[in-house]
């Protein structure tokens, strides 16, 4: 059981601070079904919820996880569910929902191996279904992806923000090393979680119009218009919300395009370099959509090749490539199934590279 | 001279998309009645399924909610937790409720979540134009069943009343019919009882309610009628399943 303090530091695994993060974001309607590796989310909510007056319910699926959410959110409340790859999956459609009935919610992916039940290890195959929608329909969810526990923290206080400001879900996604390490972290916001005046929830319509929260426009020519005002909205998130971290891209030979787990691990390189005539340097997406496209275009302009490091087959390295349009090389190494990039292999490929490119320069 | 008769306030006076003997523009209009009686209007939330009664939020003039197809006991729950003193009920059709719903129908109700499920029973799927309902007859024909629902293959009809009246949490469970203006004030009477559970504090209440589908029964008005009061009664039998009240 655990009250947290403004600025004590806490021990905690990404989960926990997960958890207590969205608490102190506001957050009292939190749905969970058991997965590992988020287990530690839903019996944290157990734990803290009734304590802060809020609800925390063990449900019977992820699918009435998500549409609780829909509910609570509906109703103009904080909400959240959290869950890993398989049940994620299982949300999708809900997910669509809530994005087609502009619901603010966050929902957590603390990604294991795929596909299939595959494993319960640290993985980043779920970005397409991240990034790319997930559900059915022209719809995106704001996906942040930390990079510690710290970070975890306090990207969940940011995602309820976000999401009751774009009136939009928002994705934390994080995988199975984020959320079962152990790191110090503090909750020392010092500002109050933002209110947002909800018109449109429903509360009962005593004294106003009543309000109706749906994703059906079956008369012609009415949802069309409705995407369209979707689009506007992210453009407009597109415009002003992406996030990254650049370390040494300023006169670097070769940048790392890396997030989450992988960003950590690429950061080490980095530090203890050991390629001395290279010049490295790491560009770390936070926000995964909006994608942060611009800088990528920029850093292409200057460098020799861009290296995409994933815990996946190859997913994200097709946003840098739509990123760089050729203005550059762009290579990939990435680990599946539970197989983590260590930074050993990751000099080894940086090596790689450059040999590559001193071998076409021999050549022509 | 006093009006006797008029559309209910909470009843928006428009052209209705329902088909020509449809059970659901009664069925809300006795919804709107109640709200009116109880003067809930403003503070009763309702969700629409999906299905025919999607667009019920045309005609009841509250607040609503969509929900995807089978999850509104779990919307309703999601509202309900946050507001615990406001009126909330579903709204749902026999697919949306008894087949790809199931699960969350039995963990509401076994939850004992407080709030009230109108539970619309006519034994087929509607909107999509006819195919067999998890409550289609034995025998009954349907564009899925040609030769009529047989129990060896599709299974006998589920009894949703019988099945959440065995769970703890259910308080009152009720099965009534539209067939007559005796069987719509017995219904009106029973989600009336469904709402006093819920505004109590009492826990979960499901009214089913036997409607007709004329167009996709491939029956006339008439005859849809005396199929439910002829046939459907014998495998629905109407009836209080469980109530909170008659039980110590």
């Amino acid at each position: 059981m655990m009250l947290t303090d403004e600025n004590k530091k806490y021990l905690l695994t990404g989960n926990e601070a997960c958890a207590e993060a969205a608490i102190q974001a506001g957050c009292r309607f939190y749905y969970g079904y058991p997965i590992t590796p988020q287990n530690e989310i839903l019996t944290h909510m157990a734990v803290r919820m009734p304590q802060v007056g809020g609800t925390c319910i063990q449900v019977e699926s992820e699918l009435a996880a998500i549409n609780m959410v829909h509910g609570s959110a509906a109703a103009g409340a904080r909400a959240m569910t959290s869950s890993s790859s398989p049940g994620i999956s299982l949300k999708q459609e809900g997910i669509s929902y809530l994005a087609g009935s502009e619901l603010p919610c966050v929902i957590v992916n603390v990604q294991r191996g795929g596909p299939g039940l595959g494993d319960i290890s640290p993985s980043q195959a779920d970005y397409f279904q991240a990034v790319k929608g997930g559900g059915h329909g022209d719809y995106h969810t704001i996906v942040l992806a930390p990079g510690s526990v710290q970070e975890t923290a306090d990207l969940v206080f940011d995602a309820f923000d976000l999401a009751d400001r774009y009136r939009n879900p928002v994705m934390i996604l994080g995988d199975a090393q984020l959320g079962q390490m152990m790191e110090s972290v503090e909750f020392n916001k010092k500002s109050e979680p933002n209110s947002y005046k909800k018109e449109w929830a429903l509360t009962g319509a005593n004294g106003r119009k009543r309000n109706i929260v749906k994703s059906f426009f079956p008369v012609r020519g009415e949802l069309e218009e409705f995407n369209a005002k979707l689009q506007e909205k992210y453009n407009l998130i597109k415009s002003k919300e992406v996030r990254y971290e650049e370390i040494n891209t300023e006169n670097a030979d070769i940048v790392i395009v890396a997030y989450g787990t992988c960003a950590r691990i690429c950061k080490e390189v980095i530090m203890k370099n050991k390629l001395p005539d290279i010049k490295v340097g790491l560009l770390r997406p936070i926000t995964l959509w909006p994608y942060p496209s611009q800088v990528i275009q920029e850093i292409a302009e200057k460098v020799q090749a861009i290296l995409t490091v994933e815990m996946s087959a190859g997913q994200m390295v097709e946003d840098v490539k739509l990123s760089v349009l050729g203005r550059c090389p762009v290579h990939f190494y990435g680990r599946t199934g539970g197989g983590i990039p260590s930074p050993k292999d990751i000099i080894k490929k940086i090596a790689e590279i450059i040999s590559l490119k001193e071998n076409s320069t021999c050549m022509t | 001279m006093e009006a006797v008769y008029k559309t209910p306030d909470t009843l928006i006076d428009t052209p209705t998309h329902y088909c020509p003997g449809c059970g659901h523009g009664v069925i809300q209009r006795l919804i709107a009645e109640i709200i009116d009686e109880k003067k809930i209007k403003g503070d009763t939330i309702g969700i629409a399924p999906v299905g025919c009664a999607v667009l019920a939020y045309n005609y009841l003039d509250i607040d609503m909610c969509e929900a995807a197809h089978g999850r509104p006991p779990a919307v309703a729950t999601g509202i309900k937790r946050v507001h615990p003193d406001k009126v909330v009920f579903s709204y749902q059709g026999d697919g949306d409720l008894a087949a790809i719903g199931i699960a969350e129908i039995i963990h509401t109700a076994n939850r004992g979540e407080n709030i009230t499920v109108i539970f619309v029973n006519n034994a087929v799927y509607g909107m999509t134009n006819g195919q067999m309902a998890p409550t289609t007859l034995l025998n009954q024909k349907t564009l899925t069943t040609p030769q009529g629902r047989s129990e060896q293959c599709d299974g006998a009809p589920l009894r949703i009343c019988e099945l959440l009246s065995v769970l703890d949490g259910s308080q009152f469970v009720a099965r009534a019919s539209v067939t007559s203006p005796k069987n719509i004030i017995k219904t009106k009477q029973l989600i009336e009882k469904g709402f006093k559970t819920q505004i109590q504090k009492k826990g979960f209440s499901l009214i089913e309610v036997l409607s007709p589908c004329p167009v996709y029964w491939r029956m006339n008005s008439v005859d849809s009628i005396k199929f439910i009061d002829e046939e459907m009664v014998k495998t629905f039998p109407l009836g209080i399943f469980k109530d909170w009240e008659s039980q110590n």
